[in-house]
């Protein structure tokens, strides 16, 4: 008896490490699929992708408003294309730089929340606003976009909406209105 | 019985077998120039801290256990050192801009302040690495003034 409860035992714990082992390989493989359709799509006209990448964002900043961890998740997974999708040509030496570097920043924090709880989606979403209000600083877009500001989360947060009705991506249901618009981008 | 005998025999040899799987070790003699403590001024409580408390997984230098080699530890190990290098590696730290530099300071403190690292499978092991208020206090200080200076 003792033998057997020994070799299941065993063959759990193999199981498991060869599962494990199987799921890694799964996930380098999606990254590589990942890879090509973000080859696909650089041939798409640049000013579309700011625009992507905002509409992306704002289903995003919507998704946690109403506190759905879920929307929220594969609005960030989707971000991560659309920023990945980003083509810098167009632009200055210098704003190449700077905007490599926040879609870098911008990519990571996408992929946290495509794969995290709600506290942390709205960690990494304070980041990941902040980038891409410096994206928009040199893109331009062409909506109207209002930065708006959260004094009480984290020391003080801000976030971009297309409208100036303050929804606290923050707080969602628990504190939506606290915030104001301060500034307007145009 | 006899079912049993040739599960357990499949499976020791099944066990033996993959001890012959190579997999990579993370070990390095040199440290970049672009390391962490080198570029910035860190008291030494707090080196100290991070090398026993985060280097192993976070850093191109591992101090392995005595029972790294063998699998399907060897296996575990090597993913989460790779996971975690991916992540943030101290050895590098030089070379991120410094829009890079404040994401992962940012990430570091909230790590900490919710306990989520060192991870819980990291510490069951090597309980020097767990850190107390104290210590996470003296951290996150730091790291929030570097942070800061930016």
């Amino acid at each position: 008896m003792k033998n057997l409860k020994m070799s299941i035992a065993a063959v759990l714990l193999l199981a498991v490490s060869f599962t494990n082992a199987q799921e890694k390989k799964k996930m380098n493989h999606d990254h590589e699929d990942m890879k090509m359709d973000h080859s696909k799509m650089t041939t798409m006209k640049s000013d579309a992708k700011t625009e992507t990448i905002l509409s992306d964002y704002f289903n995003l900043k919507n998704a946690l408003v109403a506190d759905d961890t879920k929307k929220a998740a594969q609005a960030g997974s989707k971000l991560v294309v659309s920023l990945k999708a980003f083509d810098t040509d167009s632009y200055s030496k210098e704003n190449q730089e700077e905007l490599e570097d926040i879609i870098e920043d911008a990519v990571e924090h996408a992929e946290h929340i495509s794969e995290s709880a709600i506290d942390h989606q709205r960690e990494h979403f304070k980041t990941l606003s902040k980038d891409i209000t410096d994206m928009v600083a040199i893109t331009g877009t062409k909506s109207t976009l209002y930065e708006q500001f959260c004094p009480m989360y984290d020391k003080g947060s801000a976030w971009l909406s297309t409208s100036k009705e303050v929804k606290n991506p923050y707080y969602g249901s628990r504190m939506l209105k606290c915030g104001k618009v301060q500034k307007t981008i145009q | 019985m006899k079912i049993v005998k040739i599960i357990a025999i499949v499976l020791l040899v099944a066990f033996v077998g993959i001890q012959f799987i190579p997999t990579t070790r993370n070990q390095s003699d040199t440290v970049p120039s672009t390391d962490f403590m080198l570029v910035n001024n860190v008291p030494e409580t707090i080196q100290k801290k991070l090398q026993v408390s985060c280097y192993d997984c976070h850093s191109n230098n591992t101090q392995y256990p005595w029972y790294n080699k063998i699998q399907p530890v060897a296996w575990f190990l090597e993913d989460h050192i790779k996971e975690g290098k991916a992540e943030l590696n101290f050895n590098e730290w030089d070379s991120l801009s410094s829009r890079r530099k404040a994401s992962k300071l940012r990430s570091i403190i909230k790590q900490i302040e919710n306990g989520e690292m060192p991870l819980d499978s990291y510490t069951l092991i090597h309980s020097e690495a767990t850190f107390t208020e104290a210590e996470a206090e003296e951290l996150i200080n730091f790291i929030t003034q570097l942070k800061d200076s930016l």
